[in-house]
């Protein structure tokens, strides 16, 4: 050990330093956000959790075409389907197990009608396992939810498809 | 305070016992309440410096948090591994928060506000610190569980290193002193630097032995970066691996309340305990307790500070530092503080 290394291990010379620099940390602005009242801003595209969309007339979108779950690589989605009263062809189960869901968005590619999206909604535990395995109410519940953000957001994505 | 209580009619045995209680109430129980709200203090301070928030939920800007995690661990189950001994498993945490509570019967929180003014205050102070280790040992040994066992060996190898440079630094100061009573300590320090600065800190051959003892200090309440015997990345949780609960919370709780009273040993022994920083007349005007309560907070931040900076030295570079630097650094400032003390008030001997 040279004279000057002893020196400055003897001055604490580098311990001050460190504790200079984390002092100049501690009235530094936090990095940190308020998490359940500030939230990161999202973008358009952000893949939440899933909504099934309606027409502004009130008509559901989706016409079964199974292509979401057809393409689905978790194979989360199931379908059944038969033609309504009026003859128009509509689901009558569209279930999504959200604990198998990747959330890779292919459904969303996949469908003719913007019907199934992902919306920007990332806060949706449950305290059961049961309540993540969304039927056709729910997500058409989650569309009238979140109906306005979700358009905004398509709006905003359209010019890039 | 005894006259208080005779002149309520009491005998003076009577007043006597009922003073010595009510003094310690009115130190055990404020301690309690101080040592919640530095371990949000101490949270805080290491969020700032991480750049995080800190907690800031439970009430005004977060202050209950510590009394909320105390009812939660209170509701919680006491959960006594099978293979421990029970008897002794149960006893070491109590051992660890009651140790950590005696001390502070010798601390003077102002001029003659003490609870035992005894004679050898600092010795006191030394034995009970000393015996603080055996709550951690008895629960390493008892959990029987391995990170437990190593933690109290731990504990152990370094609670008597870094005693033996404290005990030669306390040495330094009792010399300059020339009494083993804390307050005769303090008032020892009255205009010591230039007849102007209260504290033996600010003496050039008693600021090493300071450096010393704040860095000893740390490492004899296991605070980061001395934190081995509960190194979670190596021993899970150290001695406490077992607890859960109430007795979990009592060693939380000692730990802590040992953090302050070393702050406290900082302050008194250093930065002259409740004597204002200047010996200056109108700094006498605020009373000495929040002198004292302000240097214990100033030294806390310090301890905080070291703790968000500086990471965990390895076992044997602990070792290193306190038997082959502090040891003969604090050995050596013993021999120049009694030499420099003999020439200057006793003269030269013949």
């Amino acid at each position: 050990m040279t004279v000057a290394q002893l020196i400055k291990s003897f001055t604490l010379w580098e311990f001050i330093q460190a504790h200079w620099l984390t002092l100049k940390y501690f009235f530094k602005p936090k990095a940190t956000i308020n998490y359940p009242y500030e939230k990161n801003p999202l973008s358009p595209r952000f893949r939440g959790e899933h909504a099934l969309r309606r027409y502004p007339n009130g008509e559901e979108r989706c016409i079964a075409c199974k292509l979401c779950e057809a393409i689905c690589p978790a194979q989360a989605i199931t379908i059944e389907a038969e033609p309504r009263e009026d003859g128009s062809r509509r689901t009558t189960r569209y279930d999504i197990d959200m604990t198998k869901c990747i959330y890779c968005g292919f459904c969303q590619e996949a469908c003719p009608v913007d019907a199934i999206v992902e919306g920007p909604n990332l806060d949706y535990s449950t305290e059961t396992r049961e309540e993540l395995l969304y039927d056709k109410a729910k997500l058409l519940a989650n569309g009238d939810k979140w109906e306005r953000a979700i358009a905004a957001n398509l709006e905003a994505d359209a010019p890039y498809r | 305070m005894t006259q208080f209580f005779q002149s309520l009619g009491m005998t003076y045995e009577w007043a006597w016992f009922v003073a010595t209680i009510a003094g310690i109430l009115l130190i055990a129980l404020p301690l309690m309440l101080a040592v919640a709200m530095i371990i949000y203090v101490d949270r805080k301070i290491w969020a700032a410096m991480a750049l995080r928030r800190g907690p800031n939920v439970v009430g005004p800007f977060g202050l209950l948090q510590s009394f909320a995690d105390g009812l939660k661990v209170f509701l919680q189950e006491t959960i006594i591994p099978a293979a421990a001994n029970k008897g002794i498993f149960l006893i070491a945490p109590i051992i660890t928060f009651t140790v950590a509570l005696m001390a502070w019967a010798v601390i003077p929180f102002n001029a003659g506000a003490v609870l035992a003014d005894i004679n050898v205050g600092l010795l006191y102070i030394l034995a009970i610190s000393s015996l603080g280790v055996y709550g951690v040992v008895m629960s390493g040994w008892a959990s029987n569980s391995k990170y437990p066992f190593f933690s109290a060996m731990r504990a152990a190898a370094q609670m008597i290193s870094y005693e033996v440079s404290i005990g030669f630094i306390l040495i330094c100061v009792v010399l300059w002193a020339g009494t083993f009573n804390l307050n005769g300590i303090i008032e020892a320090q009255r205009g010591h630097g230039l007849g102007l600065v209260n504290g033996f800190a600010f003496n050039l051959l008693l600021f090493p032995m300071w450096v010393v003892f704040l860095i000893s200090s740390l490492a004899e309440t296991a605070r980061a970066p001395f934190d081995l015997t509960e190194a979670e990345s190596e021993l899970v949780a150290g001695y406490q691996t077992e607890y859960s609960s109430m007795s979990f919370a009592l060693f939380w709780l000692g730990e802590y309340a040992n953090v302050l009273l070393m702050c406290a040993l900082n302050a008194i022994l250093f930065f002259g305990g409740w004597l204002p920083p200047l010996d200056w007349e109108p700094l006498y005007l605020i009373p000495g307790w929040i002198w004292f309560f302000a240097k214990i907070f100033l030294f806390f931040f310090i301890f905080s500070w070291v703790k968000a900076t500086v990471p965990r030295f390895r076992y044997d570079q602990l070792m290193r530092l306190g038997w082959k630097v502090f040891l003969p650094l604090s050995l050596v400032f013993v021999v120049l503080v009694s030499g420099w003390l003999m020439f200057t008030r006793y003269g030269v001997p013949a």
